[in-house]
């Protein structure tokens, strides 16, 4: 009896060590995850003059100051850059749900010679890498003219090969019964894709939007090349032009306050729609 | 009735595919052909639209840019460190993740933060970070020499720095999808084998290495591949670190190469970024296959 308590015991001092152990190294990457946040966070409310003073920067600060977010909007346009990001990713999220939404529809419902040849041809423009593409694209928006428009940054990335996949197989799945009872009663094709087809696959058009607002986000190549009038910077390449010719090279503690308002919008973003984000990303998000 | 009701759609069917279809040719059908060409075509001029005429010159003349080596090899130094380092990080974490119950929820999401963030904005924190300046030495450095090291800047300064500050971002960025998809999978092992093991008094390690590894060793291998093709693609957190001068920094990769080709101070050469760009799409689907090859041999 005693023996078995013993190795009750020391089964129970095993299983501790290794839990402390566990809860010690992921609470370390935590701090490196967050470590970045909290420093950006820190030195955008450090004065200019105090960030500058201090050889060992500290950890704290006891006077913040918000003189830093006044720089960033008044001496660099972030403000433009910020409406500029809004517009592109919310035109260019809205078209794509319109195109990939009729395509989808055409796939998974409608019935016509050469469909199958048709989605084929698609799936295999998955493999295709956006760098192998870039090149004429970006001789073809340069000989329409379109630099530096709106039109010449959105139109290349209104169609997404894996969302009309994504968005078909989910409408395979609402049973052709509705459909049959719809055309029973006279209801149009387009109707009936608004009125029963949408709603049903909401979640999936939601994880969708997300996905696509947060590429929209961070898209740097593309507006890069295809830019090069600050009127239409995105975030992206404002914060490179920022860190390039912004605030003179020295002001970091302004160059932090504007990482901090572009970083801002996609963290509430998330925090608000967590679980849908992360289920949408292990299902069809790839990074890195 | 049904059947009529259903089969009148050829006209309509091609009608709601035009506009994907429109857009996928002009952007992505027509490129495809029209990169090929521009490859082939020697001494392009973009200004005029002229050429002298075709052969293999453009290939010949990116093999033998030292520009071009050099991002070449930076690549590949990349993607042999942060492929193994970052899914094998990824595999500790997510293990650590589904053994505990308490914080489970709150570290899940600490861990995807980076996810959701701008490459090019969380970079310049990084690079504030590890740089050193006249008057500060960063706070990396601080540490380094709090601990008795020698100070080194990590963006301006040696090769092997800059290789390591890249590499640690890469996998800072990489990290939340690899344990995302990891974590997923280790949920979705089903508990019976579990339990099983425990009876028998099977030993941590013995159930890591027998039940949990092989049950989602698909989503590692996937995991690997896409490692792979992300990490050959690395442009955007090398810009954020080094800024967009990277030939001069040392520090260029082959999309890099591509881009400083085709538009910028050194632009204007559509031909030789075509080149460059078909010969990493040539190099990444070899690599790719290679790897398809090896996981039908280890799964057979």
């Amino acid at each position: 009896m005693e023996d078995y308590q013993k190795i009750e015991r020391t089964a129970e001092a095993r299983r501790r060590a290794i839990r402390a152990v566990t809860y010690t190294l992921l609470g370390l990457w935590a701090v490196i995850v967050l470590f970045p946040f909290y420093w950006m966070l820190l030195t955008s409310v450090k004065s200019y003059g105090s960030y500058n003073a201090e050889y060992v920067p500290k950890f704290f600060t006891l006077s913040p100051t918000l003189q830093n977010y006044a720089d960033a909007f008044t001496a660099v346009p972030l403000g433009r850059y910020l409406l500029n990001t809004l517009v592109f990713t919310a035109v260019t999220t809205a078209v794509m749900l319109v195109v990939i939404t009729l395509a989808a529809f055409a796939f998974a419902r409608l019935d016509f010679r050469g469909k199958n040849a048709v989605f084929v041809i698609f799936l295999s423009l998955m493999m295709i890498p956006n760098e192998l593409v870039i090149i004429t694209n970006f001789v073809t928006i340069t000989d329409w003219n379109m630099r530096n428009t709106f039109p010449g940054l959105i139109l290349p990335s209104v169609t997404s090969v894996f969302y009309i996949y994504l968005l078909k197989e989910n409408f395979e799945q609402i049973p052709d019964n509705l459909y049959l009872a719809a055309k029973v009663d006279g209801t149009s094709d387009l109707r009936y894709l608004l009125r029963v087809m949408l709603p049903i696959a909401k979640p999936t058009l939601v994880t969708i939007t997300i996905l696509k607002v947060i590429e929209c986000w961070n898209s740097y190549v593309w507006p890069r090349l295809i830019t090069d009038d600050e009127d239409y910077y995105l975030v992206s390449n404002g914060i490179q032009e920022i860190r390039e010719n912004g605030f003179g090279r020295e002001n970091v503690p302004a160059m932090m306050a504007a990482v901090v308002v572009i970083s801002v919008p996609l963290i509430v973003l998330f925090l608000a729609f967590r679980k849908k984000i992360m289920e949408g990303v292990s299902r069809g998000g790839t990074k890195g | 009735m049904i059947k009529k009701l259903l089969r009148n759609h050829n006209l309509k069917g091609w009608l709601y595919l035009l506009p994907a279809i429109l857009f996928l040719g002009v952007f992505m059908v027509y490129p495809l052909v029209d990169v090929f060409v521009y490859s082939f075509e020697e001494g392009y001029n973009s200004a005029s639209q002229t050429y002298f005429g075709t052969g293999t010159y453009n290939f010949s003349y990116v093999l033998h840019d030292p520009y071009f080596l050099q991002a070449v090899k930076n690549t590949l130094l990349l993607v042999m460190i942060t492929v193994p380092l970052s899914t094998g990080l990824a595999l500790l974490i997510s293990l650590g993740l589904t053994s505990i119950v308490r914080l489970r929820g709150a570290l899940q999401t600490i861990f995807f933060l980076p996810y959701v963030t701008n490459t090019l904005a969380v970079g310049l924190v990084f690079m504030i970070l590890f740089k050193k300046t006249a008057y500060s030495d960063g706070l990396i450095n601080l540490l380094i020499s709090f601990f008795g090291g020698n100070t080194v800047d990590f963006i301006e300064g040696p090769y092997w720095a800059k290789m390591f500050v890249l590499c640690f971002y890469t996998v800072w960025v990489v990290l939340p999808f690899k344990i995302l998809i990891l974590t997923s999978a280790m949920a979705s092992v089903n508990p019976v084998y579990y339990s099983a093991a425990r009876v028998d008094g099977t030993s941590r390690f013995r159930i890591f290495a027998r039940i949990t590894l092989p049950m989602i060793s698909p989503m590692i291998f996937y995991l690997v591949i896409t490692g792979f093709i992300g990490a050959f693609k690395a442009y955007s957190d090398v810009v954020a670190l080094f800024g967009t001068n990277l030939n001069a920094a040392e520090m260029n990769t082959i999309v890099g190469y591509v881009y400083d080709m085709l538009y910028g101070d050194s632009g204007g050469y559509p031909s030789y970024a075509s080149a460059a760009a078909i010969l990493l799409f040539a190099i990444v689907l070899t690599i790719t296959c290679v790897n398809l090859l090896m996981t039908r041999r280890k799964t057979l």
